[in-house]
C-alpha cells in the first residue's frame, strides 16, 4: 500500500486548477446538424491540443442522421475545455456559446454562464426559424439574453459576401459558415490558423473550388476577429500551454485508442487479430478502425447480427487468432448465450461494451455506464468473466492491452467497458514507446506436444488450459458447449465433475484476482474522512472535483477501479481506512450494491443517469455534503 | 503417411444415435469421404450447433466444434477466415439451421464462405421430442400441434438458392452411391458446397422419406440429375422432365407416343433457373424429388476476398509494432519538451 496519494501510473500529472475563471475557457460551439459542428469542434480541438493545451471535449449530437433543420432536437453541439492545467472534464457550465442558429441558442443559453460570452449568426434569427426554435418571442429584444454578453455577428452574411469572387454556389458558400466560425473562434484564443489551412488544402485536394471557399472562409472569420470594432467587454482569451509531460502528442478518442490498444495486445501476445462485430451506435468506429488495420494483419468482419459476430470470434479464437468483438448494451445481450460457450470452452475472447443509455435501445447517442451487471452477472449458469473498464480515451489503450493479456493467460473471455463518452471525446495523447518501452511482450504458447495432451488439463497457477488449434498434428479433440470431463475433455454428465469444474471456473478469476496490481489512491491520503469509489469515464469529474477538494485540506481521496470484476483484493483493506464510502456512478447504483455485496459495510450511491458525465460541481456538492463545505 | 481409412476418421466414443437413426449413415458417408478423399485428421474441422445431428462432431477424431443452437455457421465462418488450410465442415439439422439458425444460413450461403454444410433433414426436432420443424409438411401431427401443422414447409434446397448458395445438392442418407460424390463435390467447391441429406427419424417422424427411398417404387419419385445427362427416372426409366408445353416450369413426361429421350431436358449445373425449378419439384403427385448437384457455379469466393490485403505473409512482433507506431502518426502529431 502506498504511504502517501500517488499519481497511478502514466497519468499526466499536471496541476490543478484553483483558478478555473482564468485557467481555463469551456467554450460550446451550437448549430444545425447539417452546419457540420462536429468537424468544427474536432479541429478546434486539434488546434488546442497542438498548441499545447490539455483539453477535453464533449461532442453531443442527436440519433437522427439528419433531424429536421433548425429545431432543437436537430442541433449538434461540440463542447470544448481548453486549459493550462489538468482539464479532464469539458465543463459543468459554458464561458463561451456559439450559437449558430435560434435552436442552438434555446437548447444550450441555460448551460452558459452568467457573464459569459455569446457569439451568435444574428443572419439566422428570422422569424421562420425562432418559430421553428419554439420561440414565441425574439430572445435578442425580450431581455432573455441580458446576463450575457452578446456578440451578434451576421455570420451567413459575411460567409457569403467573402465567397462572392470565388465562384461557388450560394449553397456552398452557406456551407462554410463553420469554417468562418472556425476562424472566428483561432482569434479569440489567439491562435494561428496555418495548420488549418494546410488541413483543408489537403481534405479537398480533390475539390479544389471547395478547398478554395473553405480557405476564403476562414481567413475571413479570422480577420473579422482583427480589424472589426469589438464591444469593450469581447476580449481575447489568453491560455498559455499546459506543462504536458515531455513526448510526442496526438489526439485520440476512446474508440480509436482501443482498436489500436486491442491489436497492440494481439502483437505482444504473438496473435493475429480477428475483429467480429456488428455496426451499432457509438460501437461502429471499432469495426471502422480495425477495418483500417488490415495492411497490418488485422482481420475483420462485419457480420449479419451480433450473434454471428462472437460466434465468428469465438472461431476465430479456437483456430487460433484472438478473437474479438464489440458492441454495446443491447448487441452485447444478443451475445449472451455465446459468451457462455466462450466460458465453457475455455477460450480467449475479448468483448467491448461500449455503453450506451438503456434499458433496451435506450439512448443511443448519450453515455451511460449502466451495463456493469450485464457484464459481471448477465449469463445463465454459473458462468464468471473478468471485466475490465477503462477511465478516459488514453486509458482505453492500456486497458485493451491488459484485456488481451487477461484473456491469453488465462484463456477465459474477458469484458472490456467503455462508453459513449469516452469512446467519442477526444484527449491529447502522449504516443506510448512501443518499441518494447510502455508494454513489455506476453507471447503466447499453444500446445503442440501429443503426449499426454488433454484439452481440458488446467495449469495449477493461471487454471488456463492448453490452447490447442486445428492444424496441428496429434492434438484432435473436441469442444463444445456440453459440460466436460476435467482433463480429457470428453462430454461428462456427471454430477462430481460438473461441481469441480464449476469451482474450476470461479477459481480461474481467483487466479486473476492474484495477479492484479494492489488497488492504490488516486488522490487524496490513503485514508481518511471521505472515499469516492469511481469506475469508468466519471474518472474525470471525480478526479477534479477531489484534488480541488484536497487542495482546500478536505479529507477525500478518490479510489478509481479499473478492475471491476474479480476486484482487487487489497481493496476492503484500502477502504477500511475511510469513514465513508460514496460510489458516484452513471447508473442506478450497480458498482455500489456489488461493493455493498462484497465488502459488507454500508456504501452510498450517487446516480446520474442524464445522458453525459457528472460535472464537476455534482462531485463537489458530494464532497461537501460528507467533510462539509 | 499412409492415406487415412474409414475407421482412423472415427472417434473412440460410442455413437449414441438412436438405432435405426438416418445419421449413422450421413456420419460413416462422410467418414469414407474424408478417408477417400486423403484428407488428414489434423486439418478438419467439423462445426455443428444443436440437435441430434448436432452431436456428429463428437463422433469425428479430427477437429471438432460443438457449439450453440443455429451458430455453427459463424463459428466457421471466423475459423475458416483465420486459418484457409482448414477443411471446414457445418453440420447442422432442419431445426438447427433453418429455425434457429436460419439467418446465418442465409448469410453463409450468400458470402460463399469456403465450407461445406450439411443439413440433416428429419421433418421434426427429435432431441426435443418430436415437434414440428421448419420443414415438416403442413398437417404433421405433433406434441406442439396436435391438430396437424399449419404452417407450410420450407424446402431447404429452394431456400439455399434463394439466398445466393453457388453449390446446392439434395441427397438421401441411406443412398450411399450419391451421397458420397455429392459430398466429395461439395468439398472440392470453391465456396460454399451446401447439401441437405434427407434423413429418417426413427423415433418422431419415422418413415417419411419411405416412399422415395423403397427400392421397389422409390425411382418412380425420385430423379437423380448428373450435369449433361437427360432428365430420365422411374423403375422403367420411363419417365422424364421437359420444359411445360406453352407455359413456364417443368412438367413430367412419360417416354411414349413418340415422345423419346431427345425431348426431355439434360441437366445444367450451371443454370440458376433450372436449379430453382428442379429444387422446387416434389410438392405435387406425381412430381419426383430431385436428388443429386441441382446447382454449381463457380464465383468470387469469401475468405479469399476477405483475406485479400493482408500481409502476404505474417509480421513480426517487431515489424506489426513499427506499422502500428506509423498508423498512429497518420494523425497530426506534436511535441511537448
Amino acid at each position: 500500500m502506498p504511504e502517501t496519494a500517488q499519481e497511478a501510473p502514466n497519468l499526466r500529472e499536471l496541476p490543478v486548477s484553483q483558478t478555473p475563471e482564468v485557467d481555463f475557457v469551456r467554450i460550446r460551439i451550437a448549430g444545425d446538424s447539417g452546419d457540420g459542428i462536429q468537424l468544427t469542434g474536432t479541429r478546434l480541438a486539434e488546434s488546442a491540443a497542438r498548441f499545447g493545451n490539455d483539453i477535453a471535449t464533449f461532442p453531443d449530437f442527436p440519433a437522427d442522421i439528419r433531424a429536421p433543420s433548425g429545431t432543437v432536437y436537430g442541433v449538434s453541439a461540440y463542447s470544448l475545455n481548453i486549459g493550462e492545467t489538468e482539464v479532464l472534464t469539458f465543463g459543468d457550465e459554458s464561458d463561451a456559446l456559439v450559437a449558430l442558429n435560434p435552436a442552438a441558442l434555446k437548447k444550450y443559453m441555460g448551460e452558459l454562464k452568467k457573464g459569459g460570452l455569446l457569439i451568435f449568426d444574428s443572419g439566422s434569427f428570422s422569424a421562420r426559424a425562432l418559430e421553428k426554435a419554439g420561440y414565441e418571442s425574439d430572445p435578442r429584444e425580450d431581455g432573455t439574453l441580458s446576463h450575457f454578453r452578446l456578440l451578434p455577428i451576421d455570420i451567413t452574411e459575411l460567409t457569403t459576401s467573402a465567397l462572392k469572387e470565388s465562384g461557388v454556389s450560394a449553397k456552398d458558400a452557406k456551407r462554410c459558415k463553420n469554417m468562418w466560425t472556425l476562424g472566428l473562434i483561432h482569434w479569440l484564443f489567439e491562435r494561428e490558423i496555418d495548420a488549418l489551412e494546410s488541413w483543408l488544402t489537403e481534405k479537398f485536394a480533390n475539390k479544389p473550388e471547395i478547398a478554395e471557399a473553405n480557405l476564403l472562409a476562414l481567413r475571413a472569420g479570422h480577420l473579422y476577429g482583427e480589424i472589426a470594432e469589438l464591444p469593450a467587454d469581447i476580449s481575447q482569451y489568453h491560455i498559455a500551454p499546459a506543462p504536458l509531460r515531455a513526448g510526442e502528442y496526438r489526439t485520440i478518442n476512446g474508440n480509436e485508442a482501443m482498436a489500436y490498444g486491442l491489436y497492440a495486445g494481439a502483437t505482444l501476445a504473438d496473435l493475429e487479430a480477428f475483429y467480429g462485430s456488428y455496426p451499432i451506435t457509438p460501437a461502429s468506429p471499432l469495426l471502422h478502425t480495425f477495418a483500417k488495420l488490415k495492411e497490418l494483419g488485422a482481420l475483420s468482419f462485419q457480420a449479419e447480427d451480433e450473434i454471428a459476430a462472437i460466434g465468428s470470434a469465438i472461431g476465430a479464437s479456437y483456430a487460433g487468432h484472438l478473437g474479438i468483438t464489440g458492441s454495446s448494451g443491447p448487441g452485447i445481450a444478443l451475445k449472451t448465450e455465446a459468451l457462455g460457450l466462450a466460458v465453457a470452452t475455455e477460450l480467449p475472447l475479448v468483448v467491448v461494451n461500449v455503453q450506451r443509455g438503456g434499458p433496451s435501445t435506450g439512448l443511443p447517442t448519450k453515455t451511460e455506464q449502466s451495463d456493469l451487471f450485464q457484464s459481471v452477472f448477465g449469463r445463465n449458469g454459473d458462468t464468471p468473466i473478468p471485466v475490465i473498464a477503462a477511465s478516459h480515451p488514453g486509458d482505453c489503450f492500456e486497458v485493451a492491452v491488459e484485456a488481451v493479456k487477461i484473456a491469453t493467460k488465462h484463456m477465459t473471455p474477458i469484458f472490456v467497458l467503455s462508453d459513449g463518452y469516452i469512446a467519442n471525446a477526444a484527449a491529447p495523447w502522449r504516443l506510448p514507446d512501443l518499441g518494447e518501452g510502455d508494454f513489455a511482450p506476453f507471447p503466447v504458447t499453444k500446445a503442440t506436444d501429443p503426449n499426454d495432451f488433454q484439452p481440458f488439463k488446467h495449469d495449477p497457477e493461471t487454471l488456463a488450459r492448453p490452447w490447442a488449434v486445428p492444424g496441428t498434428p496429434g492434438l484432435m479433440h473436441r469442444i463444445g458447449g456440453l459440460e466436460r470431463e476435467e482433463g480429457r475433455g470428453n462430454i461428462s454428465y456427471d454430477g462430481d465433475n460438473h461441481q469441480r469444474m464449476t469451482e474450476i471456473r470461479a477459481a480461474k478469476l481467483q487466479a486473476i484476482a492474484k495477479d492484479l496490481p494492489p488497488q492504490t489512491v488516486e488522490s487524496g491520503a490513503p485514508s481518511g474522512k471521505l472515499a469516492l469509489v469511481g469506475w469508468g469515464s466519471s474518472w474525470g469529474p471525480i478526479r477534479v472535483a477531489t484534488r480541488r477538494a484536497v487542495l482546500q485540506g478536505k479529507s477525500v481521496s478518490h479510489i478509481h477501479l479499473r478492475h471491476i470484476w474479480p476486484l482487487p483484493p487489497n481493496l476492503k483493506e484500502l477502504l477500511a481506512g475511510f469513514e465513508e464510502i460514496v460510489v458516484p456512478e452513471m447508473n442506478n447504483g450497480q458498482l455500489a450494491t456489488l461493493l455493498r455485496a462484497e465488502l459488507g459495510r454500508p456504501i452510498r450511491s450517487v446516480s446520474c443517469v442524464k445522458g453525459r458525465p457528472f460535472l464537476v460541481r455534482e462531485i463537489t456538492e458530494i464532497i461537501n455534503n460528507v467533510v462539509g463545505g | 503417411m499412409t492415406k487415412l481409412t474409414v475407421k482412423d476418421f472415427a472417434s473412440d466414443l460410442d455413437v449414441r444415435w438412436c438405432p435405426g437413426c438416418g445419421d449413422y449413415a450421413v456420419l460413416k458417408a462422410l467418414q469414407k469421404t474424408l478417408a477417400d478423399g486423403g484428407s488428414t485428421l489434423e486439418d478438419t474441422l467439423v462445426v455443428s450447433g444443436i440437435g441430434c445431428s448436432s452431436r456428429l462432431p463428437y463422433y469425428m477424431a479430427s477437429y471438432g466444434f460443438h457449439s450453440i443452437h443455429g451458430r455453427a455457421p459463424t463459428l466457421a465462418t471466423g475459423a475458416k477466415l483465420s486459418n484457409p488450410d482448414l477443411d471446414v465442415w457445418v453440420v447442422t439439422g432442419d431445426g438447427d439451421g433453418l429455425s434457429i439458425g436460419g439467418n446465418h444460413l442465409l448469410h453463409v450461403l450468400r458470402r460463399n464462405v469456403d465450407l461445406q454444410v450439411v443439413l440433416f433433414n428429419n421433418q421434426i426436432y427429435g432431441l426435443t421430442k418430436g415437434q414440428f420443424s421448419p420443414t415438416s409438411r403442413q398437417g404433421t401431427k405433433s406434441p406442439s400441434s396436435p391438430t396437424g401443422s399449419i404452417e407450410t414447409g420450407l424446402n431447404p434446397c429452394v431456400f439455399a438458392l434463394g439466398a445466393g448458395g453457388q453449390f446446392v445438392a439434395r441427397c438421401i442418407d441411406t443412398q450411399a452411391k450419391v451421397l458420397q460424390p455429392v459430398l466429395e463435390a461439395a468439398k472440392a467447391f470453391k465456396g460454399t458446397g451446401f447439401v441437405e441429406v434427407l434423413q429418417n427419424c426413427v423415433i418422431y417422424n419415422d418413415g417419411i422419406f419411405d416412399g422415395l427411398k423403397d427400392k421397389k417404387t422409390g425411382p418412380d419419385h425420385t430423379l437423380h440429375v448428373e450435369h449433361g445427362q437427360p432428365m430420365v427416372f422411374g423403375v422403367n426409366k420411363d419417365k422424364g422432365l421437359r420444359v411445360a408445353k406453352g407455359g413456364f416450369g417443368l412438367e413430367v413426361v412419360r417416354l411414349e407416343g413418340g415422345i423419346t429421350q431427345e425431348d426431355l431436358l439434360v441437366h445444367d449445373e450451371t443454370n440458376i433457373h433450372l436449379a430453382q425449378a428442379l429444387a422446387a419439384l416434389g410438392e405435387n403427385e406425381g412430381e419426383p424429388v430431385v436428388i443429386g448437384v441441382l446447382y454449381r457455379h463457380e464465383k468470387q469466393e469469401f475468405v479469399e476476398g476477405a483475406r485479400h490485403g493482408l500481409p502476404e505473409a505474417p509480421l513480426s512482433r517487431a515489424e506489426k509494432l513499427k506499422r502500428l507506431g506509423a498508423t498512429l502518426r497518420k494523425a497530426e502529431t506534436w511535441q511537448v519538451s
